[in-house]
This record gives C-alpha cells, sequence and structure tokens, in this order.
C-alpha cells in the first residue's frame, strides 16, 4: 500500500499544493516560494474579463444541456428491462455499450467527418436548406452536437447501473400489481421507477457535481475557429491561457475557482436531495 | 382477452423502438465502414449511404503505408502494457490493504484517497510539477500518469472485504502465514475476476487516451497513437496535403492531386477504422466483465 500512498502523495497532493501560485505571481526563475504574494488578484482579474459572463454562459449551457438529457438512460434502461426475448435483449444490450469503448479522439474525429460538408449530416442539412454546410462551423449548434454525440456514446453504458437495480425489483410486487389490474406502463411508473429512485438520485448528484467540468477533452477536439464563440468553456480557456500563454498563475486561480464551484454545487445538489428524499451520497 | 392485446401492444412499441434505438447507434459505426471502402468522390457527393459504392482498398493502402500511424500504435502498445502493470502494481495490494478492518489509520487513509476524486490542482500546477521532475517528454510520464483511480481502488477494495470469506485469512493466521503470504496465497488467486476488470478498465483508459500526451509529450516518436490520430483526424495534417502545399503542380498532377485529397477523406474512415479494431473486435468477449465492474461498483454507491 505504501507505494500508491507516496504515489497520491506526489502526483494528486504535489499538485495541489502547487495551488498557491495562484495567489503568487509565479515566475518560473523564483519559484515556488520565491514568487510574489498577489493575493487575490487573479480572482479578480478573471471575474472582470470582458468574456466572463461569456464564458460561464457558454460552460454552463453546454453542461445544463447534457444534465437536460439525463433521463435518456434511465428511460432506456426502463424500456430495454421490459423486452421479453433474452437475445433480443442481449443483443440490445451489447451493442448499445460498445460505443462507450470508442476513444475520444476516435470519437470527435467521427463527428467532425459526419458533421462535415461533405459528411452524411452536412448532406442532410444541405438537402433541407439546400446548401451544404460544416455544421461545426455554425456556433449555435455547438452544444448539440455535443451532448447528442456524447449521448450516442455513453446513453448505453449509463443504463448498466439502473438494469442491475432493476433485476433487483421484486417479481411479487410486480406480479401483484399486474393482478391488481395495472398495465405495463403504470407498472414501470408506479413499481419500477420508485425502486430504482435511490439509484437515480445518486447518480443525478455526481452530474451535478461535474456541471463546470464539462468533457474538456471532447470540446478541446470538436473547438475550432468559427464555432469558438460558442465552445470556449472555462477549462479551455485555463488551457489556452495557462498552457499556450505562458499565464501560469491567472490560469491556476481559474481551475481553482472552477473546481471550488463544482465542489459547492456537488454539496448543495445532495443538500437537496436529502432534503426530499432521505438520500445522499454523505 | 383484451388485456392481452393491450401487452402485445406495448411490446410492438417497445421492440420497434428498440430496432430504431440500435439503428441510431450502429449505422455511424457502419456508414463509417462502408465508406471506408468506398470510391472516394462517391463518398464526398454523398452517394453512399447503404453500401459501399465503387469497392476499393485504396484508403487502406494509403492507411497502411503510413508509418506514423505504425510508430503510434507500438508507442500506445507499450505504454498500455507498461501503465496497466504499474496500475496493478499500485491499485491491487492498496485495495487489499485497505479491505482490512484491522489496519490503522484505516478510514483516515481512505480520506487521503477520496479527496483526490473530488479536488486536484488543476493543469497547470499538474503541468509544473511534471516538468520540475524532469519527466517532460519521457515515455516514463505516459507510463505512471492516472497510476491509481480511487474509483477503482473502491471497486476493488468492495470486492476483497465482500467475496472473501474472513474465515481463509483466520485459517492461514493459525498455519502461521504472514500478512505477505498470505495476499499472494489467497487473496490474488481468489481476486482473479476483479483483477480481470481492472486490467480492462486501466488498459482501455490507456489506449484510449490522448490528453497527457497532448500536455507531456512533444516529441513525435514517442506519441501514442491517438495522437497520431488526433493529427490526422482532426488537424488534417497527413502527408498527402502537405505534399500539396509545397510542391508546384503541373495540371496533371493538380488532377491527381484533387483524387489524392478526396481520398485523403476517405482515408480518415480507414482510420477510424483501424484504431478501433482491437478493442471492438475483442469487446464482445469480455463484455461481461466490464459490466461485472460496473456492477461491483455500484454496490459501494
Amino acid at each position: 500500500m505504501l507505494p500508491a500512498l507516496i504515489y497520491i502523495v506526489i502526483f494528486n497532493y504535489g499538485p495541489m499544493y502547487g495551488i498557491i501560485i495562484a495567489f503568487k505571481d509565479y515566475k518560473p526563475k523564483l519559484g515556488y516560494w520565491g514568487s510574489e504574494w498577489v493575493g487575490l488578484e487573479h480572482f479578480r482579474r478573471f471575474v472582470t474579463y470582458p468574456e466572463f459572463w461569456k464564458l460561464i454562459k457558454n460552460t454552463l449551457s453546454i453542461s445544463l444541456y447534457s444534465l437536460a438529457t439525463f433521463p435518456c438512460a434511465v428511460i432506456l434502461a426502463l424500456l430495454i428491462n421490459e423486452i421479453r426475448n433474452t437475445r433480443f435483449k442481449k443483443t440490445v444490450q451489447m451493442v448499445t455499450y460498445a460505443p462507450h469503448f470508442l476513444s475520444t479522439v476516435v470519437m470527435c474525429g467521427l463527428v467532425t467527418m459526419l458533421v462535415g460538408r461533405e459528411g452524411l449530416l452536412g448532406h442532410l442539412y444541405g438537402y433541407f436548406t439546400g446548401e451544404n454546410q460544416n455544421l461545426l462551423a455554425i456556433p449555435q449548434f455547438f452544444s448539440s452536437i455535443y451532448v447528442w454525440s456524447g449521448k450516442w456514446q455513453n446513453v448505453g453504458w449509463g443504463t448498466i447501473i439502473y438494469l442491475s437495480a432493476l433485476a433487483g425489483v421484486s417479481q411479487e410486487l410486480i406480479d401483484s400489481a399486474r393482478i391488481d389490474g395495472a398495465s405495463r406502463l403504470q407498472v414501470i411508473r408506479y413499481v419500477n421507477v420508485p425502486c430504482i429512485l435511490p439509484t437515480i438520485i445518486i447518480m443525478f448528484i455526481m452530474d451535478t457535481g461535474s456541471i463546470l467540468s464539462v468533457g474538456f477533452e471532447k470540446i478541446f477536439l470538436l473547438q475550432n475557429a468559427l464555432n469558438m464563440d460558442t465552445s470556449r468553456v472555462i477549462a479551455t480557456y485555463t488551457y489556452d491561457i495557462g498552457l499556450m500563454g505562458g499565464q501560469f498563475s491567472y490560469s491556476t486561480a481559474i481551475g481553482l475557482f472552477n473546481n471550488l464551484v463544482n465542489i459547492a454545487m456537488i454539496l448543495i445538489a445532495n443538500k437537496i436531495a436529502k432534503k426530499f428524499s432521505g438520500i445522499g451520497i454523505w | 382477452m383484451k388485456r392481452k392485446k393491450k401487452v402485445s401492444m406495448f411490446d410492438v412499441c417497445n421492440t420497434i423502438f428498440m430496432l430504431l434505438v440500435l439503428l441510431i447507434i450502429v449505422y455511424p459505426l457502419y456508414y463509417a465502414v462502408i465508406a471506408s471502402f468506398s470510391e472516394a468522390s462517391a463518398v464526398a457527393s454523398g452517394k453512399v449511404i447503404w453500401k459501399p459504392i465503387g469497392f476499393t482498398l485504396d484508403s487502406y493502402k494509403q492507411v497502411f503505408s503510413n508509418e506514423k500511424i505504425w510508430i503510434g500504435y507500438a508507442n500506445t502498445i507499450y505504454y498500455t502494457v507498461c501503465g496497466t502493470l504499474f496500475n496493478l502494481f499500485l491499485t491491487i495490494p492498496t485495495a487489499y490493504a485497505l479491505s482490512k478492518k484491522n489496519l490503522p489509520y484505516r478510514n483516515f487513509i481512505m480520506t487521503i484517497f477520496m479527496i483526490t476524486m473530488y479536488f486536484g490542482g488543476g493543469m497547470v500546477p499538474n503541468y509544473l510539477l511534471v516538468k520540475n521532475l524532469g519527466l517532460l517528454n519521457t515515455r516514463t510520464v505516459l507510463i505512471i500518469l492516472g497510476g491509481i483511480s480511487v474509483y477503482n481502488l473502491i471497486v476493488t477494495r468492495t470486492y476483497f472485504s465482500t467475496s472473501i470469506s474472513e474465515s481463509l485469512y483466520e485459517a492461514a493466521d493459525i498455519d502461521g502465514a504472514g500478512e505477505f503470504q498470505k495476499f499472494l496465497s489467497i487473496a490474488v488467486p481468489l481476486a482473479k475476476p476483479i483483477i480481470a476488470v481492472m486490467v480492462l478498465y486501466y488498459a482501455v483508459g490507456h489506449w484510449n487516451s490522448y490528453f497527457n500526451a497532448l500536455l507531456y509529450v512533444s516529441d513525435k516518436s514517442l506519441e501514442p497513437l491517438q495522437s497520431v490520430l488526433r493529427r490526422i483526424l482532426i488537424l488534417n495534417e497527413d502527408a498527402l496535403n502537405q505534399a500539396l502545399l509545397t510542391e508546384s503542380l503541373s495540371a496533371d498532377e493538380l488532377l491527381d492531386a484533387a483524387k489524392r485529397s478526396q481520398l485523403a477523406y476517405t482515408m480518415k474512415y480507414a482510420v477510424v477504422f483501424v484504431a478501433s479494431a482491437p478493442l471492438l473486435i475483442a469487446y464482445p468477449f469480455v463484455q461481461k466483465y466490464f459490466v461485472k465492474g460496473v456492477m461491483i461498483g455500484a454496490v459501494k454507491e
């Protein structure tokens, strides 16, 4: 166990220590210690940055959009659970899980090609509007492309956890509901859903916690000069100014801000969930 | 009678819906495959929809003659194997130790691990750390970063503490076995299923990761496959296009060049296929292990 502890201290707590540069004016020559303290200067600079609200707006609109599609996996799981034919059920599960294993790069490459001017969706767009377009070059489509390609990739995988919860629903409960004359839909609504509600709530809290850390790796790959207006989010901004622009301290400060907001969100979501349903992570 | 009819109605709708879902999931992948086998010009003009048009292996010839892809492949295999071994070395013994109820400071240690799930230094401090350790542009950095996933640690720990009976250890104690012996001769053999799950989780993670390479490695001969793919798929860099830019061309060559740039497009589909094939082929055989991992994780939550 010791190696793992040492590892985690170096590679996870080491960078946390590095956060102090968020409050300093870090100069590589002077090192962590030698650099001058500047207090909250970097945070002030970020909040007063002219594009600040736009960054927040882009980040929030993409993540709230994703959060709004949260029920997709639940619904799919409920319906898969209703499939009677075991072989068909297994096939559906296997096929819907598969895209989860594509790498982010391959996934984004595929998306870029399909929505491109010469791609399938580009052609489809041309069919309706008369002109083929690279859909990634249209800013207002960015969030939809991002969210729905993500759903395509992960909705199946997301059902596993609900399916395992559904497998635990007592058959007696379902049978007695059926005898009382409940229809299949009613059984789903009044038996299955309440039974897996704890799982749903916990997954929802977890999702809320990542509200500001939208999938950076993917956005980064789908981003281009033309959709920058809606695709620039807090995480990609820290990359642009930090590692590309070399403003280490400023970028660290933004990263810290981001992280703290996430933690706050997860705590709030947890509290609300606990109040209404008595279920929470902690 | 009436009720029976209602039930089958539901089944019909559900089946149709599922078929639709299957179609939506499968079609983009299928499309990538048929596009990679089709005549480049047919793909570009949107004629390829249900089956390849003008069957050709040209794009695959391009892919296989691109040595950057092979270097990337070799690097990725190396990083995946070494990285996964390193992951196991860190995860399995730690999970074992944490599953022991008599471990001193057990909760405190667990908290130290858990905190890293929610809070981290962020991109720049991580970068500076790697830089200060002198690990920029080395193979080592791609192997050791992401050394332990706390989520996986918890999953493994849960497995150890729920699936291996305490009485086995007690029996070993009576026989005079030490901690290491107990770990190696009792826990590890019994934990084979969870070790398989971990191997798969970590290996897929290494295989698919590109971001660490982007941040920490700029030497092209060290690049993993995903970085090469990013150049080809996202940044549209490849040998063909570059040749177009640098050479001054005659009319004939220009025509040839136009053809080649279309070929570069179908080649991308071929690249997608070549890069994902190993995982997708292996996937049906190992699927149950992945699912098992998620299930054990769910127990904890």
